[in-house]
């Protein structure tokens, strides 16, 4: 014990040079930034999937049999084989592709399947009732969607919404597997260094620990403000 | 000529028929009342009148126009002169009482804000809802929810109104509030339609009474008519049930 200590005490100063920390920034950004980007888009798509799968236009109904198998078949596949077919897919087309786009595109095309599923049962949530009413008052899909349904299912989509992102901001170190420099990768490139484990994971242990807390806090928070009123 | 017509209209729920060849219709400010035991169609005729369940045959003709329920814009037209207040009240829950009566006609008709803000304060005042313009719908007990309801819909400023049992879900007490709204609106010259179990309050405002059963009409006369000297024995037989409770 008194070596490790000894070790880490020798070792601190060094790691901790502005050099590293900025790399240690970056790192986590890139965690920070492929989570929020591809969680976004995902949810913006997850939504248009979800307002399709609801919708009960028959001409509608061939789109709607597609997204069902999308959003089944993305549920079934392994992050880390998304992730590969993705960098093969994208690779010969775009070849000045950086890896950190390619993984967000994986990370959009997996959040979208998730999120719709998430989204759905939000809007499911809201009574038919409400649509109807809208329908009568003359509003068109968009307007009863934005302003009628969508505002009520906050409250069903938001909570299981954030854990899933909080839960991504863990998974994106599958994308290390394939060279993106984010948080894991960071942590093995100063073990290959030669720094203790001990520095170089801790250090990575507590930015995960900071990126994703204040998320799920605010999950719980908002859990807790939007679980007993119906109304904002 | 009428100014709502409806010809021989059917409609099925599946393969259900609940409305099997309903005719009626209504003068420019009459005020007809629909009676019928349970299930005998009567929500339906007026969901398949707004379109919300599309008739499958038949026709329904508002000022001698025919509307077209599976054409957008035939629908719009037909929505900006008719308004429906359901059973169930249907306030929008994430709006305030206020925005609940206003977002139709500020936003869909785009009238202006001082003409609706000014007709809204005055609708929730009858209905003796003024108080509570700021308050959401799940504050509110079912008689203010449904009192508001009626607000949102002559908010609109239709032609004819329809009115879906809008004393059932309400407690004694409160009946009589709602009652007295709809009595003043039948002196206003409103055509309404109107759906309703409270015997004594459909002769009292009706002009015409409509009673139906399975789907179909059995028979249309003056209140008098239909509840002192019915011609048909189902009217007999509902009547007289219905007024002995
Ligand atoms: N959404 C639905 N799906 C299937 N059948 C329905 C649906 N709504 C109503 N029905 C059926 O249609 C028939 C007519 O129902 P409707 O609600 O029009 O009757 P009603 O005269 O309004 O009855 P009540 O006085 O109880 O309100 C009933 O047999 C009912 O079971
Ligand atoms: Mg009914």
């Amino acid at each position: 014990m008194g070596t490790l200590w000894e070790r880490l005490v020798l070792e601190a100063p060094e790691f901790f040079n502005s050099y590293n920390l900025l790399f240690l920034a970056e790192a986590a950004a890139r965690t920070l930034g492929m989570t929020a980007i591809g969680c976004s888009i995902g949810f913006v798509a997850g939504l248009a999937l979800a307002v399709l799968r609801g919708s009960r236009a028959a001409t509608l109904a061939p789109a709607r049999w597609l997204a069902v198998l999308y959003v089944e078949t993305f549920r079934r596949i392994p992050f880390l084989v998304i992730l590969f077919v993705v960098l093969y897919a994208i690779q010969p087309l775009f070849p000045d592709a950086s890896l950190t786009a390619i993984a967000t595109v994986a990370i959009c095309l997996l959040s979208t399947a998730y999120l719709s599923e998430i989204v759905r049962a939000g809007l499911e949530s809201v009574p038919r009732q409400q649509l109807e009413a809208a329908e009568v008052l003359n509003f068109g899909p968009a307007r009863a969607l934005f302003q009628v349904v969508l505002p009520q299912s906050w409250r069903v989509i938001l909570p299981p919404a954030v854990a899933f992102a909080v839960m991504f901001i863990k998974d994106t170190a599958l994308a290390s597997h394939m060279g993106v420099v984010e948080l894991t990768f960071a942590g093995k490139i100063f073990v290959e260094r030669g720094f203790s484990p001990v520095l170089g994971f801790g250090a990575i242990l507590v930015l995960y620990f900071a990126l994703s807390w204040p998320l799920s806090r605010l999950g719980a928070y908002l859990e807790k403000r939007l679980a007993p009123a119906r109304h904002p | 000529m009428p100014q709502l017509d409806i010809r021989d209209l059917h409609a099925h729920y599946g393969r259900e028929p609940v409305l099997q060849g309903v005719s009626l219709s209504a003068e420019r400010g009459e005020v007809v009342g629909l009676i019928g035991p349970s299930g005998s169609g009567k929500s339906t005729l007026l969901r398949a009148l707004v379109g919300l369940t599309q008739p499958s045959a038949g026709e329904v003709l508002v000022d001698d126009r025919r509307i077209d329920y599976r054409d957008r814009a035939s629908q719009r037209w037909l929505r900006e002169r008719l308004a429906i207040v359901f059973q169930q009240y249907n306030l929008f829950q994430n709006m305030t009482v206020l925005r609940n009566v206003t977002i139709a006609p500020l936003e869909i008709q785009k009238r202006s804000k001082a003409e609706v803000e000014a007709l809204a304060t005055t609708l929730l005042d009858k209905v003796g809802m003024g108080h509570k313009r700021d308050a959401y719908p799940d504050e509110l007990s079912g008689g203010q929810q449904q009192r508001v309801a009626i607000a949102r819909a002559l908010a609109l400023r239709p032609e004819i109104l329809l009115l879906d049992e809008v004393t059932s879900a309400l407690d004694p007490e409160r009946v009589n509030e709602v009652l007295d709204t709809i009595r003043a609106l039948t002196r206003e010259g409103i055509t309404m339609l109107i759906v309703s179990h409270e015997m004594a309050f459909v002769r009292e405002v009706s002009t015409r009474v409509v009673m139906m059963d399975h789907g179909r009409v059995v028979e249309t006369g003056p209140p008098a008519q239909i509840f002192d000297t019915p011609r048909e024995d189902r009217t007999r037989q509902f009547v007289s049930r219905i007024l002995r409770h």
